[in-house]
């Protein structure tokens, strides 16, 4: 319904190159909100995933920036992303660990760890963004997988040896930022739905008490589940510090509320317990095609977060009404 | 027959021996010691908090007795978590049915021992295993849900209470503690679930019915346990005593007699 109003809206809106680069620029937040759901679903709630990000995108670029004097540039962006992951999966545990085995509520510790993670973000970069000088890099974040032209057929390089007219024929498709949260969206969503891990979620996120009476570890499930959803935002910071070459430490400000946002949008109960991979994917478009659409109407960019506000509210709301209907 | 005739030449499943609980300066289960044994219907019976709940939470691996022993088939048992527990075929049907009311009966069933398979370095849940055996379990005890797929919360209580019983049942459960089993439910269905305790024990698994409905403890028990303040302060054969006593040595009123010098 969107997609049709965007379409004959604003021109440009269907064109393949803008579509994908919805997806492209959607795929960070894509990433965060598949972690995210993990969380809503066993009924708590992870507000660090943006200021997380950020403080990774700045890790990752302060080791790789240090190191690049000193190493070849394939080693250090692998030391720098190892360095930046494993400072992602230690807050998540920090996370999880007071949460279920201290029993304090993941609003208060989820949201006292944004804060956390936001001082240390801006402290190490200085609160300025850290660039990374390393060559090619870019390449990572903004390349495509495929390239189609009508000469050479479908590659997985651009090809090489080309003209003006012929370049201009050439299609680039699935941006690497898509492909690879396209991957995760495969990976979450067999986990969520068919494993034991997915299942426990469900359960802890139905009732605590009969999970644990059924003899499942609530504790360490759930400790687990924030470093599932840490794992993802430190994705997402990886990914946003190859894409723009940089770390910030407020990169993902806007980004905690959004992938809560796309996960409810998606059908998830706050209370726990409902909730799929599939809905928050049709949640995260929601909101990138309406930032998109606005957008390229050439609406004032505030209006966006108006936009996107209204649609959590309605999106809740058609929720509670159904489940009152079904009663 | 008094208590000693009948349980002579029985073996128990269960004996526990001085077992003790507090929570915090409360004390809930002060040094108990009772047998369960094999093939019989236990009446576990007592006014609100006797310490009844605790007392078979402890049995169920639920909570850890803070001082006291545990026998099962003989061997001195220590359970860390409700699973041990399980595993040696001890299930609870608890109060509030412990059921997830988000997933659907045949999940419910399973929880927490789920069969899977392998699918690369996945290990995938096998729903249509899951779903036969469910199927199978649940008309053996003449139990119909017209969909396992439907989430427990859209069932009633009866049903709910049949997806406990059959969950305990397909698991093997040699020891099977019902806690206040007929609470929750209208008068047939209430019929039908002692009914169920009695095919139980014909089945040779032991029930430990928790209640303080004597009408249903008189109805099904072989055998009552009276609790009062966390002590045990009676054990009769059903034959050997009645309604007015047994809730006398509930409430205090008639005189506490330990079960050694008892008739």
């Amino acid at each position: 319904m969107l997609l049709v109003f965007f379409s004959l809206a604003g021109s440009g809106f269907c064109s393949l190159f803008n579509l994908q680069s919805i997806g492209a620029n959607a795929a960070i937040l894509l990433i965060i909100a598949l972690g995210q759901t993990f969380v809503i679903v066993s009924g708590g709630i992870d507000l660090s995933t943006g200021y997380l990000l950020g403080l990774v995108s700045v890790v990752a670029a302060s080791v790789m920036t240090v190191l690049a004097a000193t190493l070849p540039a394939p080693i250090c962006v692998m030391i720098g992303m190892s360095v930046g992951l494993l400072a992602g999966l230690v807050a998540g545990w920090i996370n999880g660990t007071i949460i279920a085995r201290l029993h304090v509520p993941p609003f208060i510790v989820t949201l006292g760890m944004q804060g956390v993670l936001r001082g240390i973000g801006f402290v190490l970069s200085g609160g300025m963004p850290v660039p990374i000088f390393i060559k090619n890099l870019g390449i990572l974040g903004n390349g495509y997988l495929l390239y189609y032209s009508p000469i050479t057929g479908m590659t997985f390089f651009r090809p090489s040896v080309m003209g003006g007219p012929q370049l201009r024929q050439t299609v680039a498709l699935l941006p690497h930022p898509l492909t690879l949260a396209l991957l995760l969206v495969l990976i979450c969503n067999l986990v969520l739905s068919r494993t034991r891990f997915g299942l426990y979620t469900y359960a802890i996120g139905g009732s605590k008490e009969a999970a644990s009476r059924a003899g499942i570890a609530v504790a360490s499930h759930t400790t687990r589940i924030y470093v599932v959803s840490a794992l993802m935002a430190s994705i997402a910071g990886l990914l946003y510090a190859v894409r723009f070459t940089n770390g910030t430490a407020n990169a993902g400000e806007a980004l905690t509320l959004d992938s809560v946002a796309a996960v409810v949008i998606g059908g998830a109960s706050l209370f726990g317990g409902e909730g799929t991979i599939v809905g928050t994917l049709i949640g995260t478009l929601t909101i990138s095609v309406i930032t998109n659409g606005l957008v390229i109407m050439g609406v004032n960019a505030f209006w966006q977060y108006v936009a996107v506000g209204t649609v959590i509210i309605m999106a809740v709301l058609a929720d509670q009404t159904k489940s009152r209907l079904v009663k | 027959m008094s208590v000693e005739a009948v349980v002579k030449d029985r073996q128990p499943i269960m004996q526990v021996k001085d077992l003790y609980k507090h929570f915090g300066g409360l004390v809930a289960v002060d040094r108990l010691s009772m047998d369960i044994y094999h093939g019989e219907v236990l009446g576990l019976v007592g006014d609100n908090g006797a310490g009844k709940s605790t007392l078979i939470k402890m049995v169920a691996g639920v909570h850890r007795p803070d001082g006291g022993s545990m026998c099962f088939d003989g061997r001195e048992v220590a359970f860390r978590n409700p699973l041990d527990a399980r595993h040696l075929g001890i299930e609870t049907i608890h109060q509030d049915l412990a059921l997830c009311e988000n997933l659907d009966a045949a999940v419910n069933i399973f929880l927490g021992r789920e069969p899977v398979r392998r699918l690369g370095i996945f290990r995938l849940i096998d729903r249509a295993q899951m779903n036969t055996e469910s199927r199978t379990v649940l008309d053996q005890l003449a139990i119909y849900l017209p969909n396992l797929d439907c989430p427990v919360r859209d069932l009633s209580g009866g049903q709910r209470q049949a997806v406990a019983i059959a969950r305990a049942i397909y698991w093997k459960a040699r020891l099977m503690i019902m806690d206040e089993p007929t609470a929750a439910l209208g008068v047939a269905e209430q019929r039908k679930v002692l009914e169920l305790a009695r095919t139980l024990r014909d089945r040779d698994v032991s029930v430990v019915i928790v209640s303080h409905n004597m009408q249903d403890v008189f109805a099904v028990a072989d055998r009552i346990v009276v609790m009062r303040r966390g002590r045990k302060v009676g054990e009769r054969m059903v034959e050997d005593t009645n309604v007015d006593e047994v809730v006398g040595l509930m409430v205090g009123t008639s005189p506490a007699v330990d079960t050694e010098k008892s008739k």
